[in-house]
């Protein structure tokens, strides 16, 4: 089972790392008025924190898998 | 704008097509054909979580607050993975024990109250009716948009009255369909595959339809992402919304609340819980949801901002509510049919949502509320009811059309006022108080039945005054003057700065408080006493479920029981027929042919408990199956000392496991061992017993000769001369025997010694040939040779090798035929190693007798030709070949003489015994 | 009339010996050299003691034994069953199948002589 295992821990490690990117102070960072690529810095931003992080807890669950 | 018959009877279509995906679902799951049970269905089940807010409501939020849509789905992304600690445990938890809801989960984790049980179903159903209207709102703004009938789109129909308010009849058709989704027949367990597999289709149908319309207003309307965004940017009015902190007054701590208010939510709404862990088929499925799930919510989220900045841009702020945008922009553009697939997408995350919630809801108020008054009264306690089914159905199905009519009723009240985000916020935040009972009992052994109830009626109560009421009396329902002024003009208890807490927005500061009171209560109630015996049991039970087995509960039951009294009972509430198979199987598992032979004991009464807490939850189980049998209550002491002796028991078979593993790989050993020992010793019985005989035999002789010389002197000189001459050479046998016995002993010991020299085998071969060439002559044979020119040295002992040849040599020359007798030794060079072959015109050995013939004291050949000799030769001559690595074999057909040979390595790798030629 | 005795042996020096004991205490003496020709030559010449080495080629002792006296025309036939294993299993099961003497080699000459003079004595 993942529940004691590595791939437990890892999540929990995932959880944190998001815990703390998607709060203040590390979100203040982000929200800047200058664009980027020509969008929102701020909502491009979250976006790929979050596409990164659903990646992340993606190999750690799939890969405890085999 | 379309016509209401044509968005009508799309409606009436979509949802009979997500009946017959139920319908199918169903038959499947009847067949044992599950379409459900795969991690991807079960993922698509999840996002049940995007409703008609996140379809309608986000776009309004985003055109009003930019980013802070988001929080509402970065929550459950950190939730999920989270959920190998937590909604594993929660599977696990009510798969074992056949919880099928929260009201039951929290009931059965503090002693099976039904106290607890209602007062969840209350603040579940108060919490979600918020939350069902949000729906109603969606479905009936959209049709008014989609059909023009209400240019404002905030309130449809204008109706003036309740009979001819077509958002009435919206409710009142999902309450149907509901009925025919989740209560056309009871199952013990809850489950729904055919709703399953509508939701999983109905998920896949919302997303797509979002996708198109986001990419319909992105690339159809503006020209992409970049497009819209530098026009944002140009516009004073809209830039705000692409920061954090200018798009709302909440700042980083609102955003924290909404965060963490979604992660509760995703895990405790009724709908969640309904489906992630009541509808689970597999624990192995969540491994995907565990990102699928996210990443659905990433998807359907990216278009949300861009359709908002869109709207705005192409509508002008205050023109349109933005709650509708998704199908105004395409109407605005003529796009009917883009609209009507927009509208199907959003009446598909309606439908979805008040169909599982509804059900949920249903389940608890069925199991937690109406059964237990029901129960409580002593007319429903005796069985003049032989068969309740009916009855349990009727009540679900009242139940959800109940629910659903407070729905409409909130929405008649409230809707009005406010925008679909802000009424789903509401119901989020009631069912956080879940949270504390749910995860403390989960975790914590200390947790009571007075301090989860404590907990979460301050919690409740709390979320009432500075949420709910002020909802309603925003609403003009009631009177404002206790929102500005506090209740009893009392300032600091006013709703929304309770204690003069200011500086929050209301739903951050409803969270703070009422989370709060609703932990506090829970914790310090809770350390007021320790708990029951029947508490403890459940903490346990719940606690420790992974390292507990299914059969743990029957511990903690004693008393006594019937068959004929249990399994009535559960026939009552789930039919007789269904009854009689669950115990035939029950039965059969513990390999019994009939029911009858059951014993009644604990495990027993535990399963009939377990089948009957599917049906009417825990608490209402308990009741039941303790009026039919007699049991002691357990106290804290006597649980206490179960858990130890189980904890003990469970140390000490696993030490008696490992000891007995032990155990038995010693036994094997000493068992092999033994055989090993007592085919040494047989071989060494036969040995022994071989030589006894060997040596008897001529001791017998001698002894019999010696003893007639002596008793008779007359013997004749002739007779005399022939019986001496017979002991010599019965002596010399003796001497033979016993020097060739020693021998092979020291051989087989290993003590014997070895003087290694490079031996020329021409030179050992022809010396053999020589010593042995008068046993020819005296048989009239002939002794032929054939050696190479020249051979290689090679190391070995050569006395021992030359005793090899000699042996062979001898055995050729007893065995070829008187006066025709022929013998040959040949020596050759092979790779790498010397063959010697000596072959005889003998009688040859039988195939019977090849194999024999290297054993000790066989010999070959029959009594008349059986030459002298002890049976040793060839044994020994086997060893000294093996010593040096070589091999000793013979070819023969009876008749047709033999051939002995052998090869020595050049190279021995074996025999490397003490080299005295070295020293 | 002299008592016929037959010596079955397979080791020629102990037939040799026998013989010529037996031939001195003016017994007529017959031989067999393996366990068919001693079953072979008791059948056909009845002899009155057989001397009947237990370890022999083909047929052991105790299957000629065992026939000899399964067959009902060769009642008056004794046998004394001579081993040159010890063990007393041998012994036991010797006179378990019908063996009317046992003895041991190396034997006594003395002894043999008696116990064969006893042996034909006996009726």
């Amino acid at each position: 089972m993942m529940r004691r295992g590595l791939a437990g821990q890892r999540l929990v490690a995932a959880f944190l790392g998001g815990a703390l990117l998607f709060n203040y102070p590390v979100l203040s960072l982000l929200d800047r008025s200058e664009p980027f690529f020509g969008m929102p810095m701020l909502w491009a931003c979250l976006f790929i924190v979050w596409a990164a992080l659903i990646a992340v807890v993606a190999w750690i669950a799939e890969r405890g898998a085999r | 704008m379309l016509s209401g018959t044509v968005v009508v009877a799309a409606s009436f279509a979509y949802l009979l097509l997500l009946f017959a995906v139920a319908w199918y679902g169903d038959r499947r799951a009847e067949q044992g054909r599950s379409i459900i049970a795969n991690p991807w269905t079960y993922a698509m089940s999840l996002a049940v979580y995007c409703t008609a807010w996140t379809y309608f409501g986000s776009v309004g939020r985003a055109a009003s607050g930019g980013v802070w849509f988001l929080p509402i789905y970065l929550g459950p992304t950190l939730a999920m993975s989270l959920s190998w600690l937590v909604l594993l445990k929660m599977i696990r938890i009510s798969r074992t024990y056949r919880i099928t809801s929260i009201a039951d989960f929290i009931a059965s984790r503090y002693g099976k109250s039904h106290l607890l049980g209602g007062l969840v179903t209350i603040i579940a159903v108060v919490g979600m009716v918020p939350y069902i209207a949000l729906q109603l709102k969606a479905i009936s703004s959209g049709y008014s948009v989609l059909t023009g009938s209400d240019d404002s789109g905030v309130f449809p129909f204008a109706a003036s009255s309740w009979f001819n308010d077509g958002t009435l009849y919206v409710a009142l058709t999902l309450a149907l369909f509901t009925v025919l989704f989740g209560a056309r027949h009871l199952d013990a367990a809850e489950r729904h595959e055919g709703m399953v597999a509508a939701i999983a289709f109905e998920s896949v149908v919302k997303l797509l339809a979002f996708l198109v319309i986001g990419g319909f207003v992105t690339w159809g309307v503006y020209e992409g992402f970049g497009d819209i965004f530098a026009r944002a940017f140009a516009n004073p009015e809209l830039a705000p919304l692409l920061s954090l902190k200018t798009a709302s007054s909440a700042g980083y701590g609102g955003w924290f609340a909404l965060t963490l208010l979604a992660m509760l939510s995703v895990i405790f709404l009724p709908r969640q819980f309904q489906v992630t862990v009541v509808e689970n088929v597999n624990e192995q499925h969540l491994r995907r949801a565990v990102w699928l799930f996210p990443g659905y919510l990433l998807l359907i989220n990216i278009f949300v901002l861009p359709i908002a900045l869109g709207g705005l841009l192409y509508f002008g702020r205050g023109t349109v509510d933005p709650d509708t945008f998704v199908l105004s922009l395409p109407l605005a553009h003529g796009e009917r049919a883009l609209a009507l697939l927009a509208f199907i997408g959003g009446l598909s995350a309606a439908t979805g949502m008040v169909i599982v919630e509804t059900i949920a809801v249903s389940t608890m108020v069925c199991n937690d509320l109406v059964m237990p008054l029901l129960l409580s009264t002593e007319r429903f306690k005796r069985s003049d009811h032989p068969d309740l089914t009916g009855l349990l159905l009727g009540i679900r199905r009242g139940a959800i059309v109940v629910v659903l009519l407070l729905g409409y009723l909130y929405f008649r009240l409230a809707g009005e006022a406010y925008a679909l985000v802000s009424i789903g916020l509401i119901s989020f935040a009631a069912v956080a108080q879940f949270a504390p009972a749910m995860l403390g009992g989960m975790y914590w052994r200390g947790g009571t039945r007075e301090g989860a109830f404590a907990g979460l009626l301050a919690g409740f109560v709390v979320w009432a005054y500075t949420l709910m009421l002020p909802s309603v009396a925003k609403s003009g329902w009631l009177d404002r003057s206790f929102l500005d002024n506090g209740l009893f003009g009392l300032e600091y208890l006013q709703p929304e700065q309770l204690f003069g807490l200011a500086g929050l927005d209301s739903i951050s500061h409803a969270l703070f408080w009422s989370l709060t009171a609703n932990i506090a209560c829970y914790v310090l109630v809770s350390l007021a006493r320790v708990p029951t015996g029947q508490e403890a049991t459940q903490a346990t039970l719940f606690v420790d479920v992974f390292s507990r087995g299914q059969d743990a509960p029957a511990t903690f039951w004693r008393g006594s029981a019937q068959v004929q009294d249990l399994q009535p009972l559960v026939a009552r509430f789930l039919g007789a027929e269904r009854a009689r198979r669950m115990f035939e199987s029950y039965a059969r598992e513990r390999g019994l042919a009939r029911i009858d032979e059951l014993k009644p004991d604990a495990g027993l009464v535990q399963f009939a408990e377990t089948q009957l807490a599917g049906a009417i939850g825990s608490a209402s189980a308990r009741v039941m199956v303790s009026s039919v049998v007699q049991e002691e209550p357990l106290g804290l002491d006597e649980v206490m000392d179960i858990l130890d002796e189980a904890s003990q028991v469970r140390a000490y078979s696993r030490e008696l496991e490992e000891k007995s593993q032990a155990l038995e790989e010693a036994t094997a050993e000493l068992r092999a061992a033994n055989e090993r020992l007592k085919e040494l010793d047989r071989l060494k019985d036969d040995f022994m017993s071989s030589v006894t005989h060997e040596l008897r035999t001529p001791l017998t002789s001698i002894r019999a000769f010696s003893e007639m010389l002596l008793d008779d002197p007359e013997i004749d000189l002739k007779d005399r001369m022939r019986f001496l001459g017979i002991i010599v050479s019965e002596t010399e046998r003796l001497t033979r025997l016993v020097n060739q016995v020693l021998d092979m002993a020291k051989i087989e010991s290993g003590h014997a010694e070895w003087h290694n020299t490079d031996i020329d085998m021409r030179e050992l071969v022809g010396h053999a040939v020589e010593t042995t060439e008068q046993l020819f002559r005296d048989r009239g044979a002939v002794l032929e040779l054939d050696l190479p020119d020249q051979a290689p040295h090679l190391r070995a002992d050569h006395d021992r090798v030359l005793q090899v040849l000699l042996n062979l040599i001898s055995n050729a020359a007893k065995f070829v035929p008187d006066d025709a007798g022929v013998a040959r030794v040949r020596l050759s060079c092979e790779a790498g190693q010397l063959r010697v072959d000596v072959s005889d015109n003998g009688p040859g050995i039988a195939p019977g007798q090849l194999g024999v013939i290297f054993e000790k004291f066989r010999q070959g050949g029959d009594e008349h030709s059986r030459p002298q000799g002890t049976g040793l030769g060839l044994p020994i001559s086997r060893q000294i070949v093996e010593h040096f690595g070589g091999r000793l074999w013979v070819q023969s057909r009876a008749g047709e003489g033999a051939t002995f040979s052998f090869v020595l390595p050049l190279s021995p790798e074996a025999g490397d015994g003490p080299d005295h030629a070295m020293t | 009339m002299a008592k016929k005795i037959l010596i079955a042996d397979d080791e020629q020096n102990i037939v040799i010996s026998l013989e010529f004991l037996m031939k001195r205490e003016g017994y007529e003496v017959s031989v067999a050299n393996d366990g068919d020709e001693a079953a072979r030559r008791i059948r056909a010449e009845k002899p009155d003691l057989v001397l009947l080495d237990v370890m022999m080629p083909k047929k052991s002792g105790f299957e000629v034994c065992q026939e000899v006296k399964s067959n009902p025309e060769l009642q008056s036939v004794r046998i004394l069953m001579l081993t040159a294993k010890g063990r007393d299993t041998e012994v036991a099961k010797g006179l378990a199948l019908g063996a009317d003497a046992y003895m041991t080699k190396p034997f006594s000459t003395k002894e043999l002589v008696e116990r064969v003079r006893s042996m034909l004595a006996e009726r």
